[in-house]
């Protein structure tokens, strides 16, 4: 006998009970339909962090000072005060570097800010004329902060159009007016373009100063938070971050590297650390998934085994005319792939519907996932051949002689 | 054609052995008509099982065309049910929801015919047990006698030695049963040999060779 005319037999029975045949596909349909939607959703979300992650500038090695170590009280990383101007300075000088092409230092921090009727609370960052091209940020209208302004300390301000918009309203010009940060009135001289960023850091709400006002007039500190700087390419990154590193140690009088008080990393680390993140969340989410899946397929095998028992005068009567044992088994196995395979199908349609669905409420990237479909077809068909095995089993050992007498 | 000697088929339930067939011989040769009778519980559906390479006994021979089925695996006798052997049971035994074509074609798709033979073959006996025009009704759709009408054409369309039959009539209305061994008579008038198994006298006296069991054992012949 030919397979095909063992899934044409499968397909007729199937097609009988419609009913049955549909609810027992249903947890298959489920399961390959939440594994499916959950998959392409986690990977929309890695994929949008990462291009968010990407826009803060390409080629960024990050600079921050190491925690402050007093006797044995360690405070946060980022608290100490070892990194200067004058560090910032020495590694744009230095000969021994040739793989960094801009230096940006800075001072940020979160401070109140007021016009005459409203206020806002946004970090503002102390910078220089590099910072735009370091942080690849362009400028709307008006001009970023320039060497004079760093110069002579002068009170302007770069805004983010959030700013613009939540102090003076959408589509107004804020060039000229003025802002007040602590006390202190700052002509604004420029509005940035907006990076569109969202969630964990916001691109479009932030205040720029010139680094030298920030430190003596606003904050009254003479170190950095940061510095950024600008390798000359991603394939020079790690021998940029070595050079820096080395240069830093030296200026710090400091021999072990272990004992260093500042620490560098890349875009590529905060990549690496987001994506193994959201990789986490996205196998958990899979995983809950893949029970249902589980249970889709008990269910499967449960319809099975009810399927047997009522067919056995069937079955007998289907060995007496001359099916052999293999025939038996290969008949239920065939309809319980069927039943998986179908399901298995809907479900990823399903699925693939839901991201679309949510990705275009949310405005996350919409990611088909040929390995995804792959997997749940499989896994769906797979489901059929090892749920199936054991009432296919039992229905090809069934005795013609008792299966026939069976009521 | 069935040669059958010194066949004794014994259950077990627990310790406790029953012996449903006790040393059994007889012959059935080709083109005879023979009947079994006996009351329930005397052996004689263990001894159709065992015509019927159903079941395999526990001790004895049995020949069926000079072959020792007794000695055979599963698959081995599901072929020699599917070539020799034209099952008509008492309850049809047709598949649900399935056309009389359908279930008059199946031991052909276990058998690997082409689809255009068994529709031809199907067709063909299904018009010589009277039911040409019922080609396309699903059981649900037939009486007994019409049921076991396509179930005497799926027990022919093989062409097989023997004709088996379990109580074929005792499912069905008297006019009807006697529409069936009117087939039956046919049949064997045709060359095929047929063996019934009864309780009816009425139904047994059909046969040219009445075989009586009791207690698993032949008492007599008539």
């Amino acid at each position: 006998m030919e397979y095909k005319e063992i899934i044409i037999e499968a397909i007729g029975t199937l097609t009988i009970n419609k009913l049955r045949t549909g609810l027992a596909a249903l947890g298959i349909v489920i399961g390959i339909g939440s594994v499916i939607a959950l998959i392409s959703l986690g990977q929309a979300t890695q994929t949008s962090v990462q291009n968010q992650i990407q826009s803060l500038g390409s080629n960024l090695l990050t600079i921050q000072p190491g925690s402050q170590n007093t006797g044995a009280v360690r405070g946060a990383a980022g608290s100490n005060t070892s990194l200067t101007l004058d560090d910032a300075n020495s590694i744009r000088t230095s000969s021994q570097i040739n793989t960094v092409l801009t230096v940006s230092p800075e001072l940020a921090r979160r401070a109140q800010i007021t016009t005459g009727r409203n206020n806002t609370n946004v970090q503002i960052i102390g910078a220089t004329s590099y910072y735009p091209q370091v942080h690849k940020f362009e400028i709307a209208s008006g001009s970023f902060i320039s060497q004079r302004d760093v110069d002579s300390i002068s009170k302007v301000a770069v805004v983010g159009p959030q700013v613009v918009s939540d102090l003076f309203g959408i589509d107004s010009n804020p060039i000229g007016q003025t802002i007040r940060i602590s006390s202190q009135t700052f002509t604004i001289i420029g509005v940035t373009v907006s990076k569109g960023g969202t969630g964990f850091q916001n691109q479009d709400d932030l205040v720029w100063v010139p680094l030298t006002t920030a430190q003596k007039e606003l904050f009254g500190v003479d170190y950095l938070s940061s510095i950024a700087l600008e390798a000359k390419s991603p394939e020079v990154m790690v021998d940029a971050q070595n050079q820096v590193g080395y240069l830093l140690l030296a200026k710090h009088k400091l021999t072990d590297p272990a004992l260093s008080d500042f620490s560098i990393f890349s875009q590529q680390d905060i990549l690496n650390t987001v994506s193994s993140t959201t990789g986490a969340f996205t196998a958990l989410l899979s995983g809950i998934a893949a029970i249902s899946l589980l249970v889709g397929g008990i269910g499967i095998m449960n319809i099975m085994l009810v399927t047997v028992t009522e067919r056995t005068r069937e079955i007998g009567l289907r060995k007496a005319l001359g099916a052999t044992k293999s025939i038996i088994i290969t008949q239920f196995l065939i309809e319980s792939i069927i039943l998986t395979f179908f399901g298995g199908v809907i479900g990823m349609i399903i699925g693939v519907s839901i991201s679309y669905v949510v990705s275009s409420l949310t405005g996350f990237p919409f990611i088909f996932s040929i390995s995804a479909i792959i997997l749940a077809i499989g896994v769906s068909a797979g489901i059929g051949i090892i749920f199936g095995w054991y009432p296919a089993r039992k229905a090809s050992n069934l005795q013609p002689i008792e299966a026939l007498r069976y009521e | 054609m069935i040669q059958i000697s010194h066949l004794s088929k014994t259950y077990k339930t627990g310790d406790v052995e029953t012996k449903a067939l006790d040393n059994v011989s007889f012959h059935v040769k080709k083109g005879e008509f023979v009947a079994i009778m006996g009351p329930s519980g005397s052996g004689k559906s263990t001894l159709m099982h065992m015509i019927g390479a159903l079941d395999t006994p526990t001790s004895g021979q049995y020949l069926l065309d000079g072959e020792n089925v007794s000695s055979l695996k599963d698959d081995q006798l599901a072929e020699i049910r599917n070539r020799k052997i034209g099952f008509v049971f008492q309850a049809f035994n047709l598949l649900p929801r399935r056309t009389a074509l359908q279930n008059v074609m199946l031991p052909m798709v276990y058998a690997g015919i082409p689809v255009e033979e068994r529709m031809e073959k199907a067709k063909k006996y299904l018009e010589m047990v009277g039911l040409g025009n019922r080609l396309n009704h699903t059981s649900s759709q037939l009486s007994g006698g019409q049921m076991q009408r396509v179930a005497v054409a799926r027990a022919l369309v093989m062409n097989p030695s023997i004709i088996l039959a379990d109580e074929p009539t005792g499912n069905i209305a008297s006019i009807q049963a006697e529409e069936i061994m009117d087939i039956f008579k046919k049949l064997n008038k045709d060359g095929h040999t047929i063996v019934m198994i009864t309780h009816e006298p009425d139904i047994a006296k059909n046969a040219k060779r009445i075989i009586h069991i009791l207690d698993g054992k032949i008492i007599k012949e008539s």
